[in-house]
């Protein structure tokens, strides 16, 4: 059965984003019949090539050919037409319009020209029987539906437009274990059927039992392909880290108490946290670690401030303080700064200058009564530009002229300027080249070893080693397990963020899993 | 010449395209008076003063529009502020008149900011309902006919009147767009308006507070538009029914025109003031040809989205 | 029948606003009728048909752009170029009146399609393209009407502004004293215009994909485009299809009237009360929530409220006090949702 042309091919494909590279020279194939695993850490380039696969995005250089065609997609709906559909993490789903219609959107059945109801929702409860979701009613509308389901609908709309290959991106992280299980035995009936599927997930089990070839991505590049059973899953985690070295971290100082600083109890919300306790002290940085949507950003914002309905007590430097705004947060009873998660939405205000967004978080610092002295507002722009070492033309050109690393660096220099003490991160290298993230440690180090706190939160497991004295994990909205000094290793944060083995150093031994 | 466009800074460019237009409309006006009635009015002084006197409510009108939009936000309750503040300062009367024009703009200010900040509701739709609220309030307060009350002899020279040959309104209305300008320009509030128009939720995780800043922007442009009527009044010698009705449109068209983004978070207050005095001119050019109203209207509205097209193209090659 | 049940509980639960619109509108209606003294005849329901037709079309009209994400300003004076223009040419023949009517209809449907391409292609606002286009529009209207007045066919107008039976009398289509017309022959012709024109062009568009992808822009305009949908199709058609339902108000207006006015005021307050008509029936300002069908019963619902100024002993000096203060209270019930977000960036989306 095996045919000698790939359904899908990729050859030589490079994608850079504002100077990172995303991608580079990525050599790929995938066989119709195969369920295809791909492996790789946060950011290994993943998502980019499901991206370039699926038509949302085209990259700069190398060729994609389907069935031995080569095509260049410009949209999603092009590859839709050449049989690969993508399902998405982010999802592709209208709100306010009812299952049946999200399922056949792109081409309903028509009657007369006109929308046939009665068919499209036949059409729905098919596929929805398909995936074994007779509970949803096609009528309902998306955003009543809890997020697992919503995902389900997403792989039903997917089912119907018939693909020949089919990807999942992390498309099982938000199933329930019922669904996890339906969606595993669709997988093994379009294998059947001979269809290709490019499966991605963090959860080595799922990838290990499902999967019949898999492909490690590192680092924007395509390490190696190989059966199932070629390589242990301690290789296979090896394989995902590599031994390079990208970065250089600052050294750290020998661990010491610190005195307590941020104390966190039984920190709850939403259940999205579900009780977290944390002790950060003066002049520590405390990692946050774990896969992505695991509440490390919910702690964040909850500490910031922008969370309402907050159980659970928070102090600083022994003082109880529950900020209620961000506003009240920055202010001077509690000095706290939060670099948020995305810099162009969250972090910035990509249309005004650099210096406009300096002095956004610093108006009362510059002001003399409601005026602002314009020498104190230049003086202060001038001394973070300095002190990050930000590459700007002029102060007052507009911030999104420059580069993600030098944007960041703004948005960190914004909140240096209100003089903080506890100091949170989101995730503040993501997108940026390695030479900023480089000035990036050795900042966080030196703003540490000035006694501030500090909190980081990272989706590169090498940054949390390199920058840390101590690191958590986070799995599900708990701490799963707390790192210190030597402790702190990749195999340590890999195995706890996927909550496989017990403690720290299942994953280094490795060889034996279950 | 300074038309080196493509140098120029995006929120600059519909500064200098609408000024080369003001230019133009007052060639084109002047060339049409030469050669009707072999003068030229247009470039009289005196002539142009007056104008800008009565171009002075409109422009303070927008001033406290420009405030709103600058937030992403509208304000289409000025039309009512501006005859509410009107009627009851007349009605007040005496030195309390004015205290109490703006006052009214203030506490309506007040209101359209709860609404928009607090509460959330679209700008457009409860500046609306505060319209007709306040349209409700004014018809009840007169029982619908025009009030006798006359305007306060302050309210009169500080409209009617002329300093040094000067019209007082013109003054006024430079006091309020200083104001305003340093305000915008050199305030931490006026910076706060920029930064939240951008982009709310930054300016939010920049530990502003975004809710006060909407809230005060709103109650700006309540007692712009209260000044405005107070000084309407005072040029008409009383408040009357609709008085403010003509300067909503033109208000937010003057703003729009002036470079700002409809949108929120750009713009320039000389932009505004550019784009008061080229309605101004506009609307008097086309009275000197005698142009009826339907013409008017028509070349209003192609001015508007012309202009807009223009800017918009410039911003497209920017990015 | 349980399946039938269900659909109908979820039909329900997913529109609440539009059954809360139309059980206040039952209720309020109910009672002015019961108040008035010559309730529940058939002259008080046509005369308050007519009364409701124009802001009806246009709050219709409204809706489209609403759902998109947008706004129209131009509603109100695409309804009154639309008014001057049958005033000029809705008279004559037979066949010259439905050529006048075609081409009444057709003129607000291609000012609509002409705000769409700006919106599209020139990338401005809605809301500050169809103000300018607004301006425009009026002056045409002034260009055809400098002064109120014109000329409608007398027969056309009665025929439409009185009951069926009056309709088939007219025109003496048939014996309007059948047997089998009597119970059919009390309702009102506009009611009648309003319900084709709604149930006729209104829900069959939104049923297509061009319909859908109108709702799926305003709900979530990056999934829509994910999904392959015909965005920039969408947005022109909305526009036009908002001009249509101008134009439909703008001629009724005529014949209602029998002459055209470019009353620029009257034109604003169309347009504002068109909005106020959308939110009041359920549609969402934020796009993608709600429908024509919505805003017809939100315009009758603020219809029905100035009714009772005449019936009611209150002073009807009152009258926008109180249109204000409900429509304040509508979009303000709206905040509770706000008050409860538990994650304050989501207040920002």
């Amino acid at each position: 059965m095996p045919i000698d042309v790939p359904i899908v091919k990729l050859t030589g494909a490079s994608k850079h984003f504002s100077g990172t590279r995303a991608l580079e020279g990525v050599d790929f194939l995938c066989r119709t019949g195969t369920i295809h695993g791909i492996l790789g850490e946060n950011g290994a380039g993943k998502s980019t090539l499901i991206k370039i696969l699926s038509g949302v995005l085209q990259p700069d250089a190398g060729t994609v050919e389907v069935n031995g065609e080569t095509v260049r997609f410009s949209n999603p709906t092009q590859a839709a037409a050449a049989g690969i559909v993508c399902i998405f993490q982010e999802l592709s789903l209208v709100p306010d319009l009812s299952v049946a219609d999200n399922i056949s959107i792109s081409a309903p059945p028509r009657k007369f020209g006109l929308i046939d109801r009665r068919a499209q929702h036949r059409r729905a409860e098919e596929l929805l029987a398909q995936i074994k979701c007779e509970d949803v009613d096609p009528n309902s509308l998306v955003r009543e539906l809890s997020l697992s389901r919503r995902q389900m609908v997403e792989i039903a709309k997917a089912l119907g437009k018939d693909p020949k290959v089919l990807i999942l991106d992390e498309a099982t992280s938000a199933l329930t274990s019922r669904d996890v299980e339906t969606v595993y035995g669709l997988l093994a009936d379009l294998k059947a059927q001979n269809v290709a599927s490019l499966f991605i997930s963090h959860r080595m089990q799922e990838i290990e039992k499902l999967c019949d070839t898999l492909s490690v991505f590192r680092n924007g590049q395509h390490i190696e392909t190989f059966a199932k059973g070629a390589h242990s899953e301690g290789e296979i985690v090896k394989l995902m880290i590599g031994r390079e070295v990208t970065a250089h971290y600052p050294p750290k100082p020998a661990p010491a108490e610190k005195p307590e600083y941020l104390k966190i109890d039984r920190l709850a919300w939403e259940g999205q946290l579900k009780g977290i306790d944390l002790c950060v002290g003066k002049g520590e940085i405390v990692g946050l670690g774990g896969l992505d949507g695991q509440g490390q950003k919910e702690l964040l914002l909850g500490l910031f401030g922008v969370l309402r309905g907050l159980d659970g007590d928070i102090a600083i430097n022994g003082q109880p303080c529950h900020p209620a705004s961000p506003a009240q947060a920055k202010s001077a009873a509690m000095r706290i700064a939060l670099v948020p998660e995305d810099r162009k939405t969250e972090g910035l205000m990509l249309a005004m200058s650099i210096a406009d967004n300096l002095l956004a978080a610093s108006y009362d610092r510059i002001s003399d009564g409601p005026f602002i002295n314009p020498d104190k507002a230049r003086q202060a722009v001038a001394e973070g530009i300095a002190k990050l070492q930000i590459k700007v033309a002029s102060p007052d050109d507009i911030v999104s002229t420059l580069s993600g690393g030098n944007q960041q660096k703004v948005v960190i220099a914004k909140w240096l300027m209100t003089d903080p003490d506890v100091i949170l991160l989101n995730d503040p290298t993501r997108g940026i080249d390695v030479g900023t993230k480089q000035e990036i440690y050795k900042l966080i180090r030196q703003l540490a070893d000035r006694g501030k706190t500090i909190l980081l939160y990272s989706s590169d497991y090498a940054e949390l080693i390199g920058c840390c004295d101590r690191v958590v994990v986070m799995y599900d909205g708990e701490i799963v397990s707390k790192l210190s000094g030597d402790a702190i290793t990749e195999e340590a944060i890999v195995a706890a963020s996927l909550n496989v083995g017990t403690q720290a150093s299942t994953a280094a031994a490795g060889a034996h899993h279950g | 010449m300074k038309f080196s466009i493509p140098n120029l800074k995006t929120e600059d460019k519909p500064i200098v395209i609408a000024s080369a237009f003001i230019l133009v409309i007052l060639a084109v006006g002047t060339a049409y008076t030469l050669s009707t009635q072999g003068s030229a009015p247009l470039l009289s002084p005196g002539y142009l003063l007056q104008q800008l006197q009565t171009g002075s409510f409109l422009g303070i009108v927008a001033a406290g529009m420009m405030v709103v939009i600058l937030l992403g936000h509208i304000d289409l309750s000025v039309a009512w502020t501006m005859t509410a503040a009107a009627m009851m300062a007349t009605t007040v009367g005496g030195e309390m008149a004015i205290p109490v024009g703006i006052a009214i703009g203030a506490s309506v200010g007040l209101v359209n900011g709860f609404g928009v900040a607090y509460l959330r509701v679209p700008s457009m739709i409860f500046t609306l309902g505060v319209d007709s609220v306040l349209r409700g309030l004014m018809v009840a307060h007169t029982g619908g006919f025009a009030p006798q009350d006359a305007a306060t002899p302050l309210m009169r020279t500080l409209a009617a009147s002329k300093t040094l040959g000067i019209p007082n309104a013109i003054f006024v209305w430079l006091v309020i767009s200083v104001i305003i300008a340093v305000m915008l320009k050199r305030t931490a509030f006026g910076r706060e308006i920029y930064v939240t128009g951008n982009r709310e939720v930054a300016a939010y995780l920049s530990g502003i507070r975004t809710r006060r800043v909407i809230l005060g922007s709103f109650i700006v442009s309540g007692i712009c538009a209260a000044m405005a009527g107070v000084m309407l009044a005072g040029y008409s010698a009383r408040a009357y029914q609709g008085m403010g009705n003509a300067f909503l449109l033109p208000a937010i068209a003057a703003v729009v025109i002036g470079g700002t983004r409809i949108l929120g978070g750009q713009g320039r207050y000389i932009g505004t003031l550019i784009g008061v005095i080229l309605i101004v001119l506009l609307n008097s050019v086309l009275s000197i040809m005698q142009m009826p109203e339907a013409g008017r209207q028509v070349i209003y509205g192609s001015v508007i989205i012309c202009m807009l097209l223009v800017y918009g193209r410039g911003n497209r090659v920017h990015s | 029948m349980a399946d039938i049940r269900s659909a109908l509980a979820t039909n329900m639960r997913q529109n609440v606003a539009f059954y809360i619109a139309i059980a206040m509108l039952a209720s309020l209606y109910l009672v002015y009728n019961l108040m008035h003294p010559r309730g529940f005849s058939a002259a008080v329901l046509i005369q308050n048909s007519n009364e409701s037709v124009a802001i009806i079309f246009l709050a219709m009209a409204q809706t489209v752009p609403v759902l998109l994400g947008g706004l129209d300003l131009s509603v109100g004076a695409i309804m009154t170029l639309a008014n001057c223009v049958a005033s000029v040419v809705v008279n004559g023949s037979p066949g010259q009146i439905v050529l006048g009517m075609i081409i009444t209809l057709a003129t607000g449907t291609a000012f609509g399609f002409m705000n769409g391409l700006i919106v599209v292609y020139g990338r401005l606002q809605p809301i500050i393209a169809t103000l300018a286009t607004g301006a425009i529009a009026i002056g045409l209207a002034l260009f055809i009407r400098p002064v109120p007045g014109g000329n409608v066919d007398g027969d056309i107008s009665w025929a439409l502004t009185n009951d069926l039976y009056e309709f088939v009398a007219t025109y003496g289509l048939f014996d309007a004293d059948a047997a089998w017309f009597k119970p059919i022959a009390w309702i009102p012709v506009p009611l009648l215009i309003v319900v084709v024109i709604a149930f006729g062009v209104w829900l069959p568009f939104k049923r297509t994909v061009t319909g859908r992808t109108i709702y799926a822009v305003g709900s979530a305009e990056g999934a829509a485009f994910m999904s392959g949908l015909p965005l920039n199709r969408a947005k022109i058609a909305a526009f036009t299809l908002a001009g249509f339902f101008a134009a439909c108000g703008g001629l009724y207006l005529a014949i209602q009237t029998s002459s055209g006015n470019a009353d620029i005021t009257q034109a604003g307050a169309y347009t504002l009360n068109s909005i106020a008509a959308v939110v009041v029936g359920g549609t969402s300002l934020l796009g993608g929530v709600g429908g024509a069908i919505g805003s017809m019963v939100g315009a009758l619902i603020l219809r029905v409220i100035s009714f009772y100024f005449r019936i009611v002993s209150i002073d009807p000096l009152l009258q926008p006090l109180i249109e204000g203060l409900v429509l304040l209270a509508a979009v303000s019930l709206g905040a509770f949702r706000t008050l409860q977000v538990k994650n304050r960036l989501n207040l920002f989306r």
